[in-house]
């Protein structure tokens, strides 16, 4: 299927998105405006937010203030998470089986075609609880191939992977985007692509709680 | 829609099959319990047969009870409940295909056992039909009650006992009138009107809880 995206418009826009956790204001007043083709890389120092921030575009965290908008709807996001949703005792085809199954159909020779495109050809029925971190991270990896879907999340896809895996997956990264996707992604390593916008939640951070500046409104 | 149920009902079914301690857990604890009691209370046929109905509702509600924690949690835990919850479809399908394993797994093996354990407390051979059939009508209404307590407790450490405390009220009901159909049965009396209660309250479970407990995951 093809991408739902049109070129140099914005698609996904946050309104001062804030995020509080904890009594705790993570960040505040975030505006972002993504566009077709984006690679967004998310930087922020431990527990800046990044993995909240992610958390809220997917739509898993609720959204304290502000607002996230989405130009269409009905765009297929999918996020990879530090949890990788991989059942230990299934296979590494049947876990993408039923990933596959949540937004469409796959047939077992496209399973085993984008197994093949992460590094996994001969683990297919490998179980998962059997695999390497870095290959279990490959199996959950191998859903972007398999699902055509507008909107990458990624919460630090790096981790655990080889070197040439991170290059691979760099690769992937842009051709996605080249093709008019999204990405935005978390890593702690630099990406060696010329798209990459840079958003450094650090920028964003607050002092103040949700209560005292919901206050201040009132007062004001 | 149907895809994604099938989907979800064939992996758990899958996961089951990797790991048949799931069944099995269940059932053996619904035997050893009941078969407590004549050691317990006395083997007096007399006495076992006045009690039969309610002693195995209640060990089918506590082996309920006992495999409902695990409903949502292993989910959770590793993740794909978020990529569950992620698919474009409702959550309640994702509910009702979950308790449907649930179901199959924990409750239909009570029910085929069933006539076995009733011959060993004397329940009267007439009542033994009764029994299956609110069984067959009442353990569904009680995997579907307990997936809202199980989806409240999903990601709370300790969850099990806080599940009892919510559920336990809620299966009141059902203990009562699937208990009193037997008991009914085994003094030959007639049992429509309970078989009609527990359907009832099958139908109205069916259709409040998947969404109040898919509303309760998205929490």
């Amino acid at each position: 299927m093809p991408l739902t995206l049109s070129a140099n418009q914005p698609v996904l826009c946050t309104r001062n998105l804030a995020c509080e956790r904890d009594s705790r204001v993570l960040y505040d007043g975030l505006n972002v405006s993504v566009e077709a083709g984006d690679l967004w890389h998310v930087k922020g120092r431990n527990g800046a937010g990044k993995t909240t921030f992610l958390r809220q575009l997917a739509g898993l965290h609720p959204v304290d203030d502000g607002e996230i908008l989405l130009a269409n709807p009905s765009a297929r996001i999918i996020y990879i998470g530090h949890k990788l949703g991989l059942k230990e005792q299934l296979s590494a085809d049947e876990n993408l089986s039923w990933l596959a199954a949540l937004d469409g159909i796959s047939t077992q020779e496209q399973r085993y075609s984008a197994l093949e495109k992460v590094g996994l050809r001969g683990f297919e029925e490998n179980k998962v609880e059997q695999l390497s971190a870095g290959q279990k991270r490959r199996v959950a990896l191998a859903r972007l191939h398999l699902c055509q879907a507008d909107i990458w999340l990624l919460d630090e896809p790096f981790t655990s992977i080889d070197q040439q895996g991170v290059a691979d997956e760099q690769a992937w990264l842009n051709h996605h985007t080249l093709s008019g996707g999204i990405v935005l992604m978390t890593s702690h390593q630099e990406i060696n692509l010329p798209q990459v916008k840079v958003l450094d939640l650090s920028q964003y951070t607050q002092t103040f709680t949700m209560r005292q500046k919901n206050k201040e409104g009132h007062l004001a | 829609m149907i895809g994604f149920m099938l989907a979800i009902i064939r992996r758990d079914l899958l996961l089951v099959a990797r790991q048949p301690a799931e069944i099995i857990n269940p059932l053996v604890f619904f035997v050893l319990v009941i078969a407590m009691f004549p050691l317990g209370i006395s083997p007096e046929a007399s006495l076992l047969s006045q009690t039969a109905a309610g002693v195995i509702w209640v060990a089918a509600m506590l082996a309920t009870l006992l495999s409902l924690e695990l409903l949502f949690k292993l989910d959770h835990d590793d993740g794909s409940l978020e990529q569950l919850l992620l698919a474009p479809h409702p959550s309640w399908c994702l509910v009702l295909a979950k308790v449907f394993v649930h179901w199959l797994v924990s409750g239909l093996p009570l029910i085929l056992i069933s006539p076995l354990i009733a011959m060993m407390l004397f329940l009267p051979s007439e009542a033994i039909s009764t029994l299956m059939l609110s069984l067959l009508l009442g353990t569904p209404t009680l995997s579907l009650l307990g997936a809202i307590g199980a989806a409240l407790v999903t990601g709370v450490r300790g969850g099990g006992m806080l599940l009892t405390l919510l559920i336990l009220p809620l299966y009141v009901p059902v203990i009562i009138f699937g208990a009193s159909s037997v008991a009914a049965a085994a003094q030959g009396m007639p049992v429509d009107g309970y078989m009609a209660l527990l359907a009832a309250m099958f139908v109205f479970a069916l259709m409040i809880t998947p969404w109040a407990a898919g509303s309760a995951l998205k929490l």
